[in-house]
């Protein structure tokens, strides 16, 4: 046992899945996965949703999520089997050896305590530290991680710190006890892209100047190689490579690896010119009941079979721009073109022409479709709502649709839960296709999606525009996507448009100082890039 | 599809209940208000339950009695999910002032007891069963409005509510197509539930003398009938307790396996 902290070996974790209608069984959900973390190193664990990567990182502290055991395998911590030290040994090893930080702060902080007490909580249950003490070392890493008015800020309460904040709070929280390993979890992703990074690098900091060894679990590999020494990706269950940062990004052996790191470069020529299939002329607008304005004289037009990108992070009113060209919430001021015709401003009074003629693809493909109709009800109800289409001649349309979103036979009679991820996203976009419209809206539609997945939605919007002639309003805060799709970019902040024109146009410097912070804020799969970017920042990330 | 062996004793007691209340006529011994032997006769070859107060068949009572009570708690039930879940739909897809009105409405009648309301209304009102019914049905039907309209509420802010509005769709289609599918588990867990309080209901009413009046005979009514015998020891009160007991139990049964299906069906709800 020289320098590993942490040696987990032949790995087997197991749960009892209860399909209805059927008896229970056991499936395997991680198996054969073996790695080393070494003192002060962070081992990385990537891989898509249901790849195991949260239920072997938690393995570590030999817990196991609702349902979840452990079957096989040893994991050492510090030299000893922590699944045969028993519920007291346990007691002991968590929260004092190895802790915890969680993906969502929001829902990981009891928002009743001070946050001090919380930060403080396991270091005093396990005796380590006086009250005092505990308090100052609190203090000193609030200021580590660059957490404003570090003496105090530990007196307020969750709701009254930022998410960026809050997140690195749960940092401390989990640096506190002097521990020597630390799970994070998925820490940076219910974050905005600015603040993301001011995250990221504040835990880097702390990682290096504690000297304390972490494994970092993310499905985002440009995040990864910003902070970890190794790397091992993980798919369906099972170790795909494992390597040093170095050898993943740079020279991936296995092919899943390979795609990982490729994903994303979809080669899209930008078209320019066309007329405006929709105007949105100084739009202004607020929600009922408010006195602030979410959109101020926004103006923005999207030529015929073209895509424009609305850019901005959370709270920018991208999608409240969504929700007044529909129709949902008529705007104070300013109006909407489409196709030559001015919309009413609530879709109640538009025709039904005007709603066919624009659609709309939601996130979250899960809340989008109604989970007791089949994919056949789902995608037929606008062809026999719209044009009247029924019985044989509806089935043949439906299978149609099918076919161009590259699903084929056998979908008719599912149900969304019997859907992947990814088919739902897809039975949405043909929902919205069966209407033959002039424009569909997609509001963050790849963001819910794992990177390969996300990839081949794009790919086949990007199709589908091509035989479709057909619009895109494509809302997102991923600029990896933008760069992707789009044709014209609206960069909003704060309810303005601050940079709007075709995609080489605003891509190109001279950078006002949003669009610039935006732009450097996506992390790119490279090694040191964290440190430049930070080191060359114009702008501070607002609220993190 | 395998049936819970909860659910089949379930089945197997409420269908013995309801098909004894539907085939009553040809069943029953004797007639409901036949006067055949001496008060509060034991259980015998002839008289299966014994006799009641006044001589008459306590079996032949307790199965038309039954009919009565399952008959009018069913209408009941049937009147108030009618009106509850309807009107509670409706206030969640309108909102605003709708659900206001129809919300205040509905708080102001459920600050009045039930009971008292109901009696209220039955001292003023002929007792006829379509009274006792329609009174029933409209009391309990505020209950039904608040779960649906809860319900429904957490559904409308679904995307799949807002792409249908966004479609053109109507009203009608939206509750019946969008929501109502997915209110559907709770309601009928709440509609075994009701049925029972129904019943309850219907018999405290009859206890009390203000439900379904003499010569018919209902459960409620059974017991106030009886009830001087229990300080002699004879048993003729209990049966009806007995009765609503089983009824209940199996009702609810079924229920817990109508709301198990429901729930983990293919498409189950998140």
């Amino acid at each position: 046992m020289s320098d590993a902290l942490l040696e987990v070996k032949g790995l087997k974790i197991e749960a009892t899945a209860y399909p209805p209608g059927e008896a229970p069984r056991d499936i395997t959900i991680v198996e054969g996965v073996g790695f080393t973390v070494e003192k002060g190193k962070v081992l990385g664990l990537i891989g898509e949703s249901g790849a195991g990567k949260s239920t072997i990182g938690l393995s570590s502290m030999a817990y196991g999520r609702g349902g979840v055991r452990i079957t096989g395998g040893e994991v050492f911590v510090n030299g000893r089997d922590i699944l045969k030290v028993g519920p007291s040994g346990l007691r002991a090893l968590r929260g004092r050896e190895v802790t915890y930080v969680a993906q969502s702060a929001a829902a990981a902080f009891n928002p009743a305590k001070k946050l001090m007490d919380q930060v403080i909580e396991a270091t005093l249950h396990h005796g380590l530290m006086g009250k005092e003490e505990a308090e100052a070392r609190a203090i000193s890493l609030f200021a580590q991680l660059g957490l404003p008015k570090p003496e105090t800020i530990g007196n307020r309460y969750p709701h009254q710190v930022s998410g960026g904040q809050l997140q690195r709070v749960m940092t401390a929280m989990a640096l506190c006890p002097k521990p020597d390993l630390v799970v994070f979890d998925e820490p940076t992703t219910a974050l905005d892209v600015t603040t993301q990074i001011e995250v990221l690098a504040a835990i880097k900091r702390a990682i290096v100047e504690t000297g304390v060894a972490a494994l970092y679990i993310t499905h985002d590999l440009a995040v990864v190689a910003q902070i970890a020494d190794h790397i091992l990706v993980l798919q369906g269950g099972k170790m795909v490579e494992y390597g040093t940062t170095d050898h993943i990004i740079n020279t991936p052996a296995q092919a899943y690896t390979q795609a990982l790191v490729s994903v994303r470069s979809i080669d899209h020529q930008e078209k320019t010119g066309g007329a405006p299939v929709l105007s949105v002329k100084g739009i202004t607008a607020r929600y009922r009941g408010t006195k602030f304005d979410v959109l101020k004289d926004v103006t923005v037009d999207l030529p015929e079979a073209q895509t424009l990108a609305i850019v901005g992070e959370s709270g920018s009113g991208k999608s409240t721009l969504a929700r007044v060209i529909t129709g949902l919430l008529p705007p104070s001021k300013g109006e909407i073109t489409f196709n030559g015709r001015t919309l009413a401003p609530e879709f109640e009074n538009r025709t039904r022409d005007d709603l066919r003629e624009v659609q709309m693809i939601y996130q979250m493909a899960d809340v989008a479709m109604n989970p007791r109709q089949t994919v056949g009800t789902i995608i037929g109800r606008p062809l026999e709502f719209y044009f009247g289409l029924r019985g044989d001649a509806k089935k043949k349309r439906i299978q149609e649709l099918l076919d161009e979103i590259e699903m084929g036979e056998g979908y008719i009679d599912r149900y969304p839960a019997e859907l992947s991820g990814g088919q739902k996203q897809r039975v949405c976009i043909a929902r919205a296709l069966a209407a033959k419209p002039k424009m569909i809206i997609c509001d963050e539609v790849t963001s819910a999606l794992d990177p390969l997945v996300a990839d081949g939605i794009l790919k086949l919007l990007l199709n589908l525009q091509k035989i479709e002639n057909v619009a895109y309003l494509f809302i997102t805060h991923d600029l990896a996507t933008v760069r992707a799709i789009a044709d014209s970019i609206a960069v909003m902040y704060q309810g303005r448009v601050v940079r709007y024109g075709s995609k080489t146009e605003v891509l190109a410097p001279p950078f006002d100082d949003y669009t610039d912070l935006l732009l450097s804020s996506v992390p790119e799969m490279e090694l040191g890039w964290l440190e430049r970017t930070i080191a060359n920042r114009k702008m501070e990330a607002a609220g993190n | 599809m395998r049936i819970p062996i909860s659910a089949l004793i379930g089945l197997f007691f409420t269908g013995l209940y309801f098909s004894i209340a539907i085939f009553a006529d040809f069943i029953s011994p004797y007639g409901v208000a036949e006067i055949v032997g001496d008060a509060w006769e034991g259980p015998s070859a002839t008289h299966w339950l014994g006799t009641d107060t006044i001589g008459r068949d306590m079996l032949s009572r307790m199965i038309y009695g039954g009919q009565t009570t399952i008959f009018v708690a069913t209408m009941a039930t049937l009147i108030s999910f009618g009106l509850g879940s309807i009107f509670g739909f409706f206030a969640a897809v309108k909102g605003g002032w709708v659900d206001q009105i129809l919300s205040r409405l509905v708080d102001l009648m459920m600050s009045i007891p039930t009971l008292i309301s109901a009696l209220v209304v039955l001292t003023v009102m002929p007792v006829t069963l379509p009274i006792l019914i329609v009174v029933m049905g409209i009391l309990d039907s505020t209950r039904v409005f608040r779960l649906s309209r809860a319900v429904a509420v957490d559904i409308t802010v679904m995307d799949y509510v807002e792409a249908a509005r966004l479609r053109g769709e109507r009203q009608l289609w939206i509750i019946f197509r969008e929501i109502l599918p997915n209110a559907l588990s709770p309601l009928v867990a709440e509609m075994g539930l009701r049925f029972i309080f129904a019943v309850l209901f219907i018999s405290t009413l009859s206890f009390l003398g203000l439900g379904v009046q003499p010569p018919m005979a209902d459960w409620g009514g059974i017991v106030k009938e009886n009830k001087e015998g229990l300080s002699f020891g004879i048993t003729a009160a209990l049966y009806p307790a007995f009765a609503i007991a089983t009824l209940a139990i199996s009702v609810n049964l079924v229920a817990d396996w109508v709301l198990n299906r429901t729930t983990s069906l293919k498409g189950g709800r998140g």
